[in-house]
């Protein structure tokens, strides 16, 4: 999702752990936080600080796409809503860093490993944000994708980790409301605007499926990663309950979802579905989305760019608090 | 790379007659910057009348693994908890 491929480490069976592993897994099991000083497997604190880095990063650069239309909303309230939410994804990523650095890399480490292409973000802030009703879809569709794989990780065996996600999510349902709010008011509006909403629910839909990664059911890094509860959820069962939660949301709106196959399957409770073209995924995470180049190119240059006001700021403190400390000498 | 701002422990006090309550941590260069990013990373929905910022150098945790020894010896006073003594019930409330 906002994690996608994450490689957990370490991947072992119950005979093959040591004493300490399987002590720590029977904590997890138990439903005991793990919090950051405890002893935990290299594989754990690894496979954490890729999923949880991945995550933050996706936050930062999820604020490029929205911050495209900040200038441009349509009425001033508009405007000050997304300048809002967009305020709102850089808290998020600024939580989920800190979660990070609790198991011992720096903000520095995760941010260079960013700006190098070590370290992903999502795929889905790859492609370009067109029109305005783009704000409703990313809102309605990406927000709404995130939730659904957020909400489980409220309760992940991390301690830091599951009270940044909790924070997150108290403040991501406004975010998909008010992505939904504005299609709905560009579906009720004029037919100009009913074609946008559509042409934007076109081209954000098989992109949000991709969010939860491709079907995981066999891979052994995600039974690890579920062992540690780490991962709460197969991406195909959090897929499957972002499509039946949204296909009704979709007719509300009288939008039509782009999917000839897509039809209610009473055996199973849900709706059948095409899957996305997973040779475009696999391409936009690695490095050849529409706008892989931009966004990345964005980061960098806002980094480097700020370079002497942090170096600035740092040198004030420095001589700030050695002004501090002679006054306190004198004084003596 | 040039040297990171350091870390910061934030506390909120989310309503009067609270204790301030950790909510996380940020990086800041100094206490004043602290408290206003932590203004903007810890309350934009009004969570809090007051802002604590700790350096997170100058925090002394106990340390998990002694967490056994540390905490054992108030586990033999069962005592030192009302529920402990039984009062009749014609006595009443107490």
């Amino acid at each position: 999702m906002y994690a996608q491929l994450v490689k957990s480490e370490g991947a072992k069976s119950r005979d093959e752990m040591s004493p300490e592993e399987a002590a720590f897994q029977e904590r997890i099991d138990r439903g005991e936080k793990i919090e950051p000083k405890e002893w935990m497997p290299d594989g754990y604190r690894k496979t954490l600080i890729r999923q949880i880095g991945q995550h933050a990063h996706s936050e930062i650069v999820g604020q490029l796409p929205e911050g495209n239309w900040i200038t441009r909303a349509p009425t001033l309230e508009r405007k000050a809503i997304l300048l809002a939410k967009v305020q709102d994804e850089a808290g998020h990523g600024l939580y989920l860093y800190s979660a990070a650095e609790t198991l011992g890399i720096s903000r520095d480490e995760l941010l260079e490993a960013l700006h190098s292409g070590k370290m992903k973000y999502s795929s889905i802030f790859n492609y370009p944000t067109l029109t305005w009703a783009d704000m409703g879809a990313v809102g309605w569709l990406v927000d709404g994708a995130a939730i659904m794989n957020q909400v489980p990780l409220q309760r992940t065996s991390y301690g830091p980790y599951s009270r940044a996600m909790i924070r997150i999510c108290k403040e991501e349902s406004f975010h998909q409301r008010q992505g939904y709010d504005i299609m709905m008011k560009m579906a009720r509006g004029t037919p100009e605007q009913r074609e946008m909403a559509q042409d934007a629910l076109n081209r954000f839909w098989y992109p949000s499926l991709m969010m939860f990664g491709p079907s995981d059911a066999e891979s052994v890094h995600s039974a690890q990663s579920m062992a540690w509860k780490i991962k709460m959820n197969t991406n195909d069962e959090l897929r499957q309950k972002f499509v039946d939660q949204t296909v009704p949301q979709a007719e509300y709106l009288g939008l039509t979802i782009p999917d000839d196959k897509l039809a209610w399957n009473e055996e199973k409770g849900g709706y059948d579905f095409s899957e996305p073209d997973w040779d475009e995924f696999f391409a936009v995470i690695a490095g050849n989305g529409p706008c892989n180049a931009e966004r990345l190119g964005a980061r960098v240059k806002a980094w480097d760019d700020g370079a002497w006001f942090r170096e600035g700021v740092m040198a004030h403190a420095e001589k700030a608090a050695e002004r501090a400390a002679a006054v306190r000498t004198a004084a003596e | 790379m040039s040297s990171e701002w350091p870390l910061w422990e934030i506390f909120i006090r989310g309503q009067h007659g609270l204790n301030h309550r950790h909510v996380g941590s940020l990086h800041a260069p100094d206490a004043e910057m602290a408290i206003r990013n932590a203004r903007d990373v810890y309350t934009r929905r009004n969570e809090g009348v007051s802002i604590w910022a700790v350096r997170s150098n100058d925090i002394t945790a106990s340390s998990p693994s002694e967490k056994g020894p540390l905490f054992d010896p108030a586990n033999s006073k069962v005592y030192r908890h009302p529920t402990f003594f039984d009062i009749p019930d014609e006595v009443g409330h107490m």
